[in-house]
């Protein structure tokens, strides 16, 4: 047998489409340059950096007692905080499903949820230092407490569970609402206590689907930059041991070493999670609930849970406020009133702020469409078409989910700063506001084609095959069809890439410019210098702008939607 | 919308898949060589997994065949894609685009071919009319009926006047009495634009209400090709006796033959039958009896004994034991006749011209 006549046949079709044959050209051009390669050249440095092939900078490296201690402060931070995230997550995601919860705490729980979509993934640092600090407004006024040190473990550990437990909590909640209700009530009507059906039913169950989280969590946790950086003090990890190396110590092939042993932790706990576990939770977890749950009324669980529930999600919403109204304190920790613009003021009069505010929304703003449009490209083909680089295009732009954005940042600067394999090619891109747009597009290209994946597979395959087949060639049946059906997935990648690249640091900060001032740059520079007033108004005009973004979105969603009428069907 | 006519013809066609699981290549079709004439309603019929879909697809162009040619007409389409063959298929899951009206859906072909404005309207409404729709047209897909919304996708077929028309079991979704009314519809629309059409169903009721020719595929080839009568009267084999209708099998060999009758011995008993000319006396031969062309009597033909005896309405449905073969018949309009019984000993009787030896 012999497959040879088909496969000619399928190249042929594909090759009498030549906007498809292009798009796909340079989708394999885009990827291979801006994702393998800088991930190439960071292998080729630390292995033949110093002039000769060899293991010799890895020696060097893991010579160096900071370095070594940097891993395992990483691994434990991460562990850690997998595991409270996940928990805490889970707890949440229950009660959301489980026990009837009136308006207001199901306002908390969204709006918990919200938080860190729309706020840079730092802000947690600030409220956490300018709550429990030295100069804490908890633990100095209230407290009395005056050495209380919130740097280091503890500090990254808090504020990283509290960063990133909604994401857990979202993950998590659309699981647990798949479980069949029924599968609970037979064990229930076998004789079965609460506890019991939890423990030996709803658990068992969500076991693949828990440690998916954990496993995000984890790798969100290490690849984490701005927050160790903020609040970690003396307490270095992987990431900002290696921004020390390369800003500080101008050791580059270092770096490059280490950015690979980061990568190389992030890619294993990747493929762990894509190929094992995901693969797993899909497999106890199929369809949807035939029909409601029984929620829990009872008292005894339903009280304690929701009051427990509720003050943490109290307790976050509160450090996210701390924000702005630390914004409008005339000097954190000494002097609280009258309330003072002053700060705000400083950031347009003193600090720039109108260039940074304008120069991180421009390039988000140049970012965002072509992310959500790329993105929702891969998707089409990835779902839709067949060829033979599909495997290609799917496997790496997902594989950019699992690189650190400092590691991206490392890879950039070794690729880039010299042109492309150091000959200069190319290296007119190297610190201009291009190269920043290319790395928001990389930073977020993966949510957004996860999520156009997951919306494309809910289209009929044959609503695309029954355009084509009535004449219409791949980008009519792009543009008339498909992306018309997927509106709001784009719209929601839209925003997300528009949201994800302002509030971006972790890459951003290795390649930026003087030319370029970004808000999130300023921020931590702020926070670094222990400004933190003005660190906060940054971030509060920062959050009203992301805020805005996705409250226009839901809007525009609500009003224009199209997924309500298909859904119906 | 006069135009030429055009069949299709498929030359050694085969297509090979790869078993997901085993990563074994398989034969979905195989070899399969086909004339469909133009203006023709063909039916391809089978079991699922036989390769009527995948043989339907490659006519469409959404897979290509790995050996063989399909022709349109006289000219070989293999390299040609989707969007570029003359034809138009009506898929099963209907496949409206779900963002435009009735209007629009079915506009859109003559949109992608940049037929002017005034004639897309003037056509399209001269099909919506074809296919009872009129006054649907700013309907959204989602508020259609099923029916209608299956109209919907034939007028859309149809308005842009493909050579050939493809279905893809496009009945499947619909509840038993819509299917019956629909079929007939489709067929009356077929015969008025005169329209080749390849339709695919598993369903053999379709099939015989719909066609001029049946083809029976079975594990990627082609088991029989004929008209309904052809194929429900003389089965080529047994698979397809049992597919189209109900079939009983009566084994026994030939003792003698006089003229076009040969005689053959069931189950101890003889029995004369209208034979051909290739069998020869000594040889085993199976015989096709279908349930409706028997009849129970106290004698005179097989003995049997009754094992089931069920009153179904417009017929009694018996089963009857010939030795150790068991046999199915229906006992048509049982009112005034007699009943037998489970039990009951007694005889199975038939026309010798009504049976067909494979």
């Amino acid at each position: 047998m012999a497959k040879t006549q088909g496969a000619a046949l399928d190249r042929k079709k594909l090759m009498a489409d030549p906007i498809m044959v292009t798009t796909i050209v340079l989708l394999i051009t885009f990827l291979t340059l801006f994702i393998l390669y800088p991930l190439a050249i960071l292998l080729v440095d630390s292995f033949v950096g110093d002039g000769s092939f060899g293991l010799s900078i890895f020696k060097r490296i893991f010579a160096m007692p900071s370095f070594t201690k940097a891993i395992t402060n990483t691994l434990k931070v991460g562990f850690l905080v997998g595991i409270l995230s996940s928990l805490i997550g889970l707890l949440f995601a229950y009660v959301e499903v489980y026990v009837r919860m009136n308006r207001f705490v199901g306002g908390l729980f969204k709006t918990v949820s919200m938080l860190p979509v729309v706020s840079p993934p730092f802000v947690l640092s600030l409220s956490m230092i300018m709550l429990f600090g030295k100069a804490g407004i908890i633990t100095r006024f209230l407290l009395h407490i005056y050495d209380n040190n919130v740097y280091g473990f503890w500090g990254i550990v808090i504020v990283q569970t509290l960063t990133f437990f909604p994401v857990c909590y979202m993950m998590l909640k659309g699981l647990l609402k798949n479980i069949d209700p029924s599968l609970e009530e037979a064990a229930r009507d076998m004789g079965a206590g609460r506890w019991k059906v939890f423990a030996d039913v709803t658990l068992p169950l969500m076991l693949p689907g828990l440690g998916n989280a954990f496993l995000v969590t984890f790798i969100e946790s290490i690849a984490d930059f701005a927050n160790p950086m903020i609040i970690g003090g003396s307490y270095d990890t992987l990431a900002t041991t290696i921004y020390l190396q390369i800003t500080g110590a101008y050791d580059k092939a270092g770096a490059a070493a280490m950015a690979v042993v980061l990568l190389c932790i992030t890619l294993l706990m990747f493929a762990v999670q894509k190929y094992y576990l995901e693969a797993k939770t899909a497999a106890t977890l199929t369809g949807k609930a035939s029909r409601a749950r029984m929620l829990i009324e009872d008292k005894s669980v339903k009280v304690p849970l929701t009051i427990f529930c509720s003050l943490a999600a109290l307790f976050v919403i509160m450090m996210y406020i701390c924000v702005p109204i630390g914004a409008c304190f005339p000097t954190w920790g000494y002097k609280f009133f009258p309330l003072t613009g002053k700060w705000f003021n400083q950031v347009f009069t003193k600090y720039h702020g109108f260039k940074a505010f304008k120069d991180s929304f421009v390039l988000s703003l140049i970012a965002a469409p072509i992310t959500a449009l790329l993105s929702m490209i891969i998707s089409y083909l990835v779902v839709k078409r067949k060829f033979k680089a599909k495997g290609f295009i799917e496997a790496v732009s997902m594989l950019a989910m699992a690189v650190p954005g400092t590691v991206l940042g490392v890879g950039y600067i070794r690729g880039f700063s010299g042109g492309l394999f150091h000959t200069g090619f190319l290296q007119g891109i190297y610190g201009t506001g291009l190269i920043l747009i290319i790395v928001f597009v990389v930073r977020s290209l993966p949510t957004g084609t996860r999520s156009g994946i997951s919306a494309l597979r809910q289209i009929d395959k044959s609503i695309e095959e029954s355009a084509y087949d009535m004449g219409a060639d791949s980008l009519k049946v792009f543009t008339t069809v498909t992306l018309p059906l997927i509106k709001d997935s784009f719209l929601s990648g839209l925003v997300t890439a528009f949201v994800r690249s302002i509030t971006a640091i972790s890459a951003i900060i290795l390649l930026v410019t003087p030319s370029y001032l970004l808000i999130t740059v300023q921020i931590n520079e702020f926070a670094e210098k222990g400004a933190y007033s003005l660190a906060c108004a940054f971030a509060t005009i920062l959050i009203i702008i992301t805020y805005s973004a996705v409250l226009l979105m839901n809007a525009f969603i609500k009003r224009f939607g199209t997924s309500r009428n298909i859904k119906e069907e | 919308m006069e135009k030429i006519k055009k069949g299709v013809r498929l030359d050694h066609i085969s297509k090979i898949y790869q078993d997901p699981k085993t990563g074994k290549e398989f034969y979905a079709v195989k070899d399969t060589s086909l004339t469909i004439e133009p203006g023709s309603f063909v039916t391809l019929l089978g079991p699922s997994g036989c390769g009527k879909t995948t043989t339907l697809r490659m006519i469409a162009g959404f897979e290509s065949p790995d050996e063989g040619e399909i022709y349109l007409g006289d000219e070989p389409i293999n390299e040609l894609t989707p969007n570029k063959r003359d034809t138009a298929m009506v898929f099963q899951s209907y496949a409206l685009l779900p963002h435009y009206n009735v209007f629009d859906n079915v506009a859109y072909g003559l949109k992608l071919r940049k037929v002017p404005k005034e004639e897309i309207k003037e056509r399209v409404m001269k099909i919506l009319d074809l296919v009872e729709l009129t006054g649907m047209e700013g309907r959204m897909t989602n508020q259609l009926s099923g029916g209608q919304q299956q109209r919907v996708a034939l007028a859309r077929a149809l308005v842009i006047e493909p050579s050939v028309l493809l279905f893809d079991e496009p009945l499947s979704n619909l509840d038993a009495k819509l299917r019956v009314t629909m079929r007939t519809e489709i067929r009356r629309i077929q015969q008025e634009v005169g329209i080749t059409a390849i339709y695919v169903t598993h369903d053999q009721s379709e099939a015989m209400a719909l066609s001029d020719n049946i083809i029976i595929m079975n594990k990627g080839v082609v088991a029989q090709m004929g008209t309904p009568q052809e194929i429900y009267y003389h089965p080529v084999n047994e698979f397809v006796a049992d597919f189209i209708g109900e079939a009983n099998f009566l084994k026994g060999k030939m003792t003698g033959r006089s003229g076009d009758l040969v005689t053959l011995d069931i189950e101890g008993s003889p029995l004369e039958v209208e034979g051909n000319d290739r069998m020869e006396a000594g040889n085993e031969y199976t015989l096709v009896l279908r349930p409706e062309a028997a009849t129970l009597a106290d004698k005179g033909g097989l003995p049997c004994k009754v094992v089931l005896s069920c009153f179904m309405g417009s017929y009694q449905n018996y089963h009857v034991m010939v030795g150790n073969t068991l046999v199915k018949l229906e006992e048509h309009n049982p009112k005034n006749k007699h009943i037998y019984a489970v039990g009951d000993n007694c005889s199975l009787v038939f026309d010798p011209k009504s049976v067909h030896v494979l």
